[in-house]
Formats: C-alpha cells, sequence, structure tokens
C-alpha cells in the first residue's frame, strides 16, 4: 500500500540579512493512516515542518525536497489553485491558539460554512445543518447557540472545539496538529485530546501531532520523531519511549517535573553542537 | 513553628458584578515555598495581583510581615520586602529599554547608588554574562527574558517573591533551567515564594503546601506530601491531579 504522505529530504530555509537560516535540514518519514507525534523545542523545526506539507511556509523561504507528496500528488510541482483544493479539504490543520486562528468579526457558524463552500456544492442550510453535526460531534452542548457566536465570546476550550470542528467538517485524509492544547488548561486539554483521539480514530486520517512535550505526545500517538535543529535526531515507536537512545530525546523526557518524584534540581537538557550536523 | 511572612483572611475582589475572589484566605510562613494551582478562571492571579497591589480588594485583610495593608496602596517599603515574576516574559519587559535600563530603574526608585555592581551582579546570579547588559528584550529568547524578569525581582533583594505562572510560557527543556534557578535562589536568599500555575507538577516539585483554588474560592489546602499520597478530601483536587498525569485512552 502506498503510503499517504511521503517526505523525503525536507528543506526549508529563510534567507535573512545575516545569511540563510535553515528551519528544516533533510527531514524524511512516510505517514499511513496513523498518529505520528513531531516533538522538538522551540526552532527545532517541527512546525515548519508542517506548515510546508500545509504549503503554508512564507513566500520568500526555499523550500526543496527529493519527495514531498501527498496520496501521489507532488506537493512541490503542484499549482497553487490545485493545493488550495487541497488545503482543508483533504490536507488540514489545527494551529496553537483559537483566540489568534479563528476570525474575529465572523460568528463561528458562518466560519465552519465558508470552509465547507470552498470545498464543495452546498445550499446555506445543508452547509448549516453540516456544521451544527459537526459541532455537536466536538461536544458543544447548545450547538444552535454557538453556532451565532463570535470568536472573543467562547472560552479557549471550546475555541480550540470550534477550530477541530471547523478543519474537520470537510473530512480530511491527514490532520496536522500544531501544538493543539498547549494554550489550553490542564482539565481542559484532556477533554479537548479525547475529542480529537475519538474523531480521529473514528474517520481513520493520518494525523500529524507536533508539539514540545514529549511525554504527552507519547501518550497520545504511535509514533514520534524528535527534531533537533532542523533535523531527526531520533524515530521510535511512542512504546519504546523509555529505550530513548539519544540523549537528547532522554534529556526531553527527564526535564518535567513529575508528582511523587524528587529531583533537586531538575536535571537539565545538555546541547551538544554535533547533535546539530 | 516560624513566623508568618504573608497572610490573607477572608480577601474580596470584585469587578464590577463579578467576584474575582470571594473570601479567599492564605497563610505563607516564612521562608517556605507555597503554590496556588487552578483553572483559567479561578482567581489564582487575581489574589497574587491583589497581594501586590496592581488590583485593589473590598473587604478581609492583608498582612505581609507584621504591616498590614489595604485597598491598593502599598508602600515603598513593601516592594523591598515583596517582589513579583510574570507569566509571560514577552509582555512584561519594556521593548525599547535595554536590560541596563530595565533593572536600573528599580534601582533608581529605591535609592541605590552601587547601580553597576548591583546590574553586574543580578545578571550574572541569573545565568546571563555581562554580554546581556545592552541587549533589548526582543534579542533575547524567551527563558533568557525570564531569567532578566527574575533578576529584576531579585534586585532588591527581597524576602517574599510572587511567582504568576513563570514557566507555562515556556519549552519543557527552558521550564526545568528556570526552576533549578529558582530553587537556587530561594536556597540563596532565604526567600518566601507563593507560586501561581496550573500544572500541579511543578508545583509539586516546587512547593511544600499548596491550596487547590476553584472559581474564587479556596477548595483546599495541603501539602504536598499529602499530595502525593492522595490524602486529600476533595474530588475536584483528584480531577486536576489525574490530568496532569497526561492523556490516557480508555
Amino acid at each position: 500500500m502506498n503510503p499517504l504522505l511521503t517526505v523525503d529530504d525536507l528543506r526549508v530555509s529563510f534567507p535573512t540579512r545575516t545569511g540563510q537560516v535553515d528551519a528544516v535540514r533533510g527531514v524524511s518519514f512516510t505517514l499511513g493512516k496513523e498518529r505520528l507525534g513531531i516533538v522538538g523545542e522551540s526552532g527545532s523545526g517541527k512546525s515548519q515542518t508542517g506548515r510546508a506539507i500545509m504549503g503554508l511556509t512564507p513566500g520568500h523561504a526555499k523550500i526543496s525536497a527529493k519527495t514531498l507528496s501527498f496520496d501521489g500528488i507532488d506537493l512541490l510541482s503542484a499549482s497553487a489553485k490545485q493545493r488550495r483544493s487541497l488545503r482543508g479539504k483533504r490536507v488540514a490543520m489545527i494551529l496553537q491558539d483559537p483566540k489568534y486562528s479563528l476570525n474575529p468579526v465572523m460568528t463561528i457558524g458562518r466560519q465552519i460554512i465558508e470552509t465547507l463552500r470552498t470545498h464543495e456544492r452546498v445550499s446555506f442550510n445543508e452547509g448549516k445543518a453540516r456544521a451544527l453535526a459537526m459541532l455537536e460531534a466536538v461536544q458543544i452542548n447548545d450547538p444552535e447557540r454557538v453556532f451565532e457566536l463570535y470568536p472573543h465570546e467562547v472560552s479557549g476550550g471550546m475555541g480550540q472545539r470550534v477550530m477541530i470542528a471547523m478543519m474537520l467538517v470537510c473530512g480530511p485524509e491527514l490532520l496536522i496538529a500544531d501544538e493543539p492544547t498547549s494554550a489550553l488548561d490542564v482539565t481542559v486539554q484532556l477533554e479537548v485530546l479525547a475529542i480529537l483521539d475519538k474523531l480521529v480514530s473514528e474517520r481513520g486520517m493520518g494525523l500529524i501531532f507536533i508539539s514540545h512535550d514529549l511525554r504527552l505526545v507519547s501518550s497520545f500517538c504511535d509514533r514520534v520523531i524528535v527534531m533537533y535543529a532542523g533535523r531527526v535526531v531520533e524515530e521510535l515507536p511512542s512504546a519504546n519511549l523509555a529505550e530513548a537512545k539519544h540523549p537528547y530525546t532522554q534529556g526531553l523526557l527527564n526535564c518535567l517535573p513529575t508528582i511523587g518524584t524528587h529531583r533537586h534540581p531538575l536535571p537539565v537538557l545538555e546541547r551538544k553542537p554535533e547533535w546539530a550536523i | 513553628m516560624s513566623a508568618s511572612a504573608l497572610s490573607v483572611r477572608n480577601m474580596v475582589v470584585a469587578f464590577d458584578d463579578f467576584l474575582a475572589l470571594d473570601g479567599v484566605s492564605i497563610d505563607v510562613r516564612e521562608g517556605e515555598s507555597f503554590g496556588i494551582v487552578g483553572e483559567s478562571g479561578s482567581g489564582k492571579s487575581t489574589l497574587l495581583r491583589a497581594v501586590a497591589g496592581l488590583n485593589s480588594f473590598e473587604s478581609g485583610s492583608l498582612t505581609v510581615a507584621g504591616q498590614s495593608y489595604k485597598g491598593q496602596k502599598r508602600s515603598k517599603e513593601f516592594y523591598r520586602t515583596v517582589q513579583m515574576v510574570f507569566q509571560d516574559p514577552y509582555g512584561s519587559l519594556h521593548p525599547r529599554q535595554t536590560v541596563d535600563r530595565l533593572l536600573l530603574e528599580p534601582l533608581a526608585i529605591h535609592g541605590f547608588t552601587d547601580v553597576d555592581v548591583r546590574i553586574a551582579r543580578a545578571l550574572d546570579e541569573v545565568g546571563l554574562g555581562s554580554g546581556f547588559r545592552f541587549r533589548y528584550s526582543h534579542q533575547l529568547s524567551g527563558g533568557q527574558r525570564q531569567r532578566i524578569a527574575i533578576a529584576r525581582a531579585l534586585i532588591l533583594e527581597p524576602k517574599i517573591l510572587l511567582l504568576d505562572e513563570p514557566t507555562s510560557a515556556l519549552d519543557a527543556s527552558i521550564q526545568a533551567e528556570i526552576l533549578n534557578l529558582l530553587e537556587q535562589a530561594r536556597r540563596d536568599r532565604d526567600l518566601t515564594f507563593v507560586m501561581v500555575s496550573h500544572d500541579l507538577g511543578v508545583i509539586s516539585h516546587m512547593c511544600e503546601r499548596l491550596t487547590v483554588m476553584r472559581k474564587g474560592e479556596v477548595v483546599e489546602t495541603v501539602s504536598v506530601e499529602a499530595l502525593e499520597k492522595r490524602e486529600f478530601s476533595e474530588d475536584y483536587t483528584r480531577a486536576l491531579l489525574v490530568a496532569s498525569e497526561g492523556f490516557r485512552r480508555d
């Protein structure tokens, strides 16, 4: 079976006044209908990898790859029109903070219908029915009321559910979630993750989950890629996380304070220049 | 039992009709590290802000180091005793001031004269060299900014440090460094910490006792030891504890 997504030797670089910054330097992986986690610190290139797949890399950036294909479509040579037709319909992305990623001057309902009507020929009424059904699927109690609200009128957890609803309404085959719960409270995080988990498994999507929290990612995904300075330093199944070999992965695992363990001071991450080579 | 460093009794903070704090009491002993946990809107940050004089409080009492305070007015002496570190290192440093200027401000206000030495020492203490002294905050990473914010709080040699989610805007790996730095500072200077966080893991690592807050009220106050042994009475504390253990598929 052909994989859903093939990324081979992906490179993204930004020309700046002080020279070229290489954000992603030769990342390769394939993805089927599974959950893949990408973990790394800020600046490790994890978000730029997701954005390159989505086609959201800024225009002045240079992007190259041996292969970057989604379901047999070569994404780098695809026309802007073709990419637009993929984006939102077959590949969707959930962003970190609903406060900044939803349109503030459009009601939630209209935003969801807009996504739907961009990709499918549906009447407003049919669109509304599907939007309401989707809001219900993300466990919003009163979809009719939320449909009419503006993004600033809902809480962060609710906003993130709205974003999930908007992204899933067209039934994408691949979902990229870029720090989907980092802006939320701990208690709300779990609710949102449970909803995401349920929908992803029910609808049989491929998922790329991007986060800096290695524990969270490993509890959620089947396989984890660890990135450092634009490169993949280690790839391993979530179940074998304890057997991580790379010192960077071990460092990421150990630096979190947990209840019941007393380590003073906490082990901090050592960053060795040779890892970046 | 050591003396009380900070005591809040039945504090009420209202924003128009909304009661952000509804009769909250906490007692922090001298030299103790005290945690406050709760979700957004529980009033945990409001409590810290009311103590620091950034919000006014309607009723109740606040006693810090034997002095009692009302409303929003705080003496200069108060700020020599109590300093605060905020959540967002991007928002809490002046974008058009260099690090040198940022650290000079509290010293100038309180009439210090040996400013050069103090600024150099403060930077050194938070693990930043003198090379950072004339940079602007936008030239620093999130972790470095939070170090500057901590240096600014410590430069007046306070006794009590109020920490409002000091690491929640940072990466997990940077968080460990900042937590270690805070612990080191506390050991070196015998500081009293009042630390607010939504992350029970961080609080249990840093504190000896903690208060769980919800909807402007105190749910319960337990020691971290009791928390680890699951010896608490409220279901809400249990829910927070479960949430902090991460996602589980059932």
